[in-house]
């Protein structure tokens, strides 16, 4: 074996052993490279149950939305022709609407919250995960999750524009405003403001039919299993504005629901429930499995990075090697110089 | 071939030395970059003036476009040729390659700082980025927290790496009035640190690259949706950086008839047909070990840009298995070109052609917004031109240097 591939194989084998050394201390740890822990519901954790069989596509929601959030009104080119700016046709939450309802249909529609021949309607804003993969991808923390009510918040003057919630939200929520030469972020901050004041998010207080109703998390799950329990078509009396609120009710018959509480469990759990006619992945509401995927994304970052241990490791093995080839081959120095002699 | 005769090919620095390539700055092929790199400005500032969304497709089904993965995620794995070399030659001892170090480096140099300007195009609120640097700001949950720090690191990193060719360059008398040779002495013993860091933060940044995307769940296909991301994502860069290296050598080479640096080509390709092997087993194995296999032979849109894909690395392996396959230039410059193609659709894929969003999102680029990229590029390659013309980067024999001003 010639000197040269003996020390080569030094070199590779020490560089080898660095590395193993580590990555074997955190590896040795639990569910290594496994997603870390799921996050639980803030105590007080405020939220909306939205019903889409109660709910009769008005929009006063989206035009309170507009209001309370100082929005301007959307008129998207393809139905400019029957629209001429008289009012709000927004198609989809974007960076000037943060709250949209849009409508399912399908063949004839003939009846509403049925799959085949039929229309229902859907609201999209933010859902305010329980783990939002939002916050955690932000770099800045311009994302943020009230620790007690649980309210997802933006904060534009800490963001920087990377758009990565955008990317990384499993609801498409967050909107960047691409027209704008000074874009910001948009999303439901499930009117922050007001609920400082003691009053309702917007879309809650305006709706007729309670379809979109606000309350605690705790409250509004009870309340949607106690609807999924009825039978279809018994009448009940459906709350309006607030869950537990002073408002009067009104009765209407129990819908054909899908037996499944839509934001329970979906992405590790967010505070907005959904009870729907039609599935809710015809509605544009994903199939999610029950873990947040921030929390495998954390999950491996910080089994990599613990404690810096490991790039520290690292960085310790190749300072030796760095050191000791770099000298070996003095002559071939990166930093040798030809006129060494003068400059001293 | 073996190491003795490597070695007996490493010129003798008495003779020969990192030497600019002379020359004039101004040719042909640097004024038609010049005029991409102009049209490329005139859409930058319409970005600025109006909006992304006047020159650029991104949507926000997709809001990430090639702004950020052919520019940042691409472009920074052909940045890779420094640290890939730095490893070979400084980690692993194989100073044969010590020649191919300082260009790798400058390449690196410029694909770094270049993706930097990218982002800063790309950044919505790009007046905030500071805020990147304020501690109370950041978010060390953040995959992308951890590149962009780790990136800026880096690139300072690089700079320090390169500086010698600055200092070499300067007037004595220049130097010692403003106290430079003692900065010359601070880098040459302390060199070692730096090239350590800049094999660390890249083995850092680029796997976090992979990383990125495990926020995206269901949103990219299973075929690429995995937890070693990351480890694909290194493995990748690392076998870009080597084909960089190849691919600007033999470039170089042609460009400028210099002396031909094939036995060390030859010997690199291997080195670069090992990691593909190796990304190959990591990527079908966890595929079978996953039970997700069967997706790629669906020939949907995703299982053909896995087919393609694969091919692309497949492709070197099986070229470069032979001893004389390699020696031969012209396959082994095909070998090259596939295996930047593979990291590169690779990349693309991960980011871009196998998300989908919902919803009946889809995305193409718009022609300013890839003119943008095209002159991003187009200044990264005047730029080499520019300093491998005046600087000491190439490793010449000493008559090529004495001819300089020959028009190339």
């Amino acid at each position: 074996m010639d000197p040269d591939r003996r020390q080569f194989l030094r070199g590779a084998a020490s560089a080898i052993a660095t590395t193993a050394a580590a990555v074997a201390a955190p590896v040795n740890e639990a569910r290594a490279f496994g997603p870390r822990e799921p996050k639980t519901l803030p105590p007080n954790a405020v939220g909306m149950l939205y019903d889409s069989t109660l709910c009769v596509g008005c929009k006063a929601c989206v035009t309170a939305c507009k209001e309370a959030n100082d929005k301007p009104p959307e008129q998207p080119a393809a139905l400019a022709a029957w629209n001429q700016g008289t009012w709000d046709t927004a198609e989809d939450i974007s960076g000037k609407t943060l709250n949209v309802i849009r409508v399912y249909q399908d063949g004839a529609m003939t009846q509403k919250d049925r799959e085949e021949d039929g229309y229902a309607f859907v609201k999209r804003h933010c859902l305010h995960c329980v783990d939002p993969s939002c916050i955690s991808v932000c770099p800045v923390s311009a994302m943020r999750k009230d620790p007690e009510t649980g309210i997802v918040t933006h904060n534009p003057d800490a963001c920087i524009g990377c758009r990565y919630c955008v990317y990384g939200c499993p609801f498409n929520v967050p909107q960047y405003q691409f027209d704008e030469p000074f874009g910001q972020i948009a999303k439901c901050q499930f009117c922050n403001h007001l609920q400082a004041k003691g009053q309702l998010p917007a879309c809650c207080d305006v709706c007729p039919t309670g379809a979109s109703l606000f309350g605690l998390v705790a409250d509004l799950q009870a309340e949607a299993e106690r609807r999924l329990a009825q039978k279809p078509g018994a009448v009940y009396e459906f709350p309006r504005g607030q869950l537990g609120g002073d408002r009067s009710g009104h009765e209407a018959p129990i819908g054909e629901y899908q037996p499944h509480v839509y934001g329970e469990k979906e992405s590790g759990g967010t505070q907005v429930r959904y009870l729907t006619g039609v599935p809710h992945e015809k509605l544009g509401l994903p199939v999610l499995p029950d873990h947040a995927y921030s929390a495998v994304s954390e999950g491996m970052q910080h089994t990599l990075y613990k404690g810096m241990i490991a790039p520290l490791a690292l960085l310790g093995g190749l300072v030796v090697l760095a050191r000791r080839n770099a000298k070996a081959y003095h002559d071939e120095d990166p930093t040798r110089t030809d006129d060494e002699e003068d400059s001293r | 071939m073996n190491a003795a005769n490597l070695e007996s090919r490493i010129p003798n620095p008495a003779l020969e030395n990192h030497q600019p390539l002379g020359g004039r700055i101004v040719t042909k092929p640097f004024m038609i970059l010049g005029v991409l790199v102009l049209i490329g400005g005139y859409f930058i500032l319409r970005r600025f003036l109006f909006g992304m969304g006047d020159v650029s497709h991104m949507s926000n089904g997709f809001p990430i476009g090639t702004w950020v993965v052919l520019d940042v995620v691409i472009g920074t794995a052909f940045g890779c040729g420094g640290f890939a070399m730095a490893l070979l030659v400084y980690i692993l001892n194989r100073n044969a390659y010590h020649p191919l170090i300082r260009p790798a480096l400058l390449g690196g140099v410029f694909g770094y700082t270049l993706a930097g300007l990218a982002v800063m195009i790309d950044l919505g609120r790009y007046w905030n980025a500071f805020n990147l640097l304020l501690p109370w700001y950041a978010q060390t949950n953040s995959v992308i927290f951890e590149v962009a720090l780790c990136v800026m690191a880096y690139v300072t990193v690089l700079w320090i790496e390169f500086w010698p060719a600055f200092l070499e360059r300067m007037p004595p008398a220049f130097k010692k009035r403003f106290h430079l040779h003692k900065m010359q002495i601070f880098l040459r013993r302390y060199m070692y640190v730096f090239i350590a860091l800049g094999v660390l933060l890249p083995t850092m940044h680029q796997s976090s690259l992979g990383s990125v995307l495990l926020i995206m769940g269901s949103k990219l296909s299973p075929l690429w949706y995995t937890t070693w991301l990351p480890l694909l994502f290194l493995i990748s860069a690392l076998a870009m950086g080597y084909g960089v290296v190849m691919l600007e050598s033999t470039l170089v080479q042609r460009a400028f008839k210099l002396p031909s640096e094939a036995a060390l080509l030859t010997r690199l390709s291997r080195v670069g047909a090992g990691l593909l092997t190796l990304f190959l087993v990591v990527r079908i194995g966890d595929l079978l070990a996953r039970g997700q296999l069967g997706l790629a032979f669906a020939f949907d849109r995703y299982s053909i840009l896995f087919l393609i894909e694969t091919t692309l690395f497949a492709a070197p392996v099986l070229i470069l298995a032979s001893k004389r396959r390699c020696a031969n230039t012209r396959l082994r410059f095909l070998a090259t070109i596939s295996l930047l193609a593979a990291g590169s659709l690779y990349r693309m894929n991960g980011y871009l052609l196998a998300i989908d969003p919902g919803n009946g999102w889809i995305y193409f680029p718009s022609a300013p917004e890839l003119l943008i990229t095209v002159g991003v590029v187009g200044l990264e390659i005047m730029l080499y031109l520019i300093f491998i013309k005046t600087l000491p980067v190439l490793l010449l024999p000493g008559r090529i240097a004495e001819a300089a001003g020959r028009p190339s």
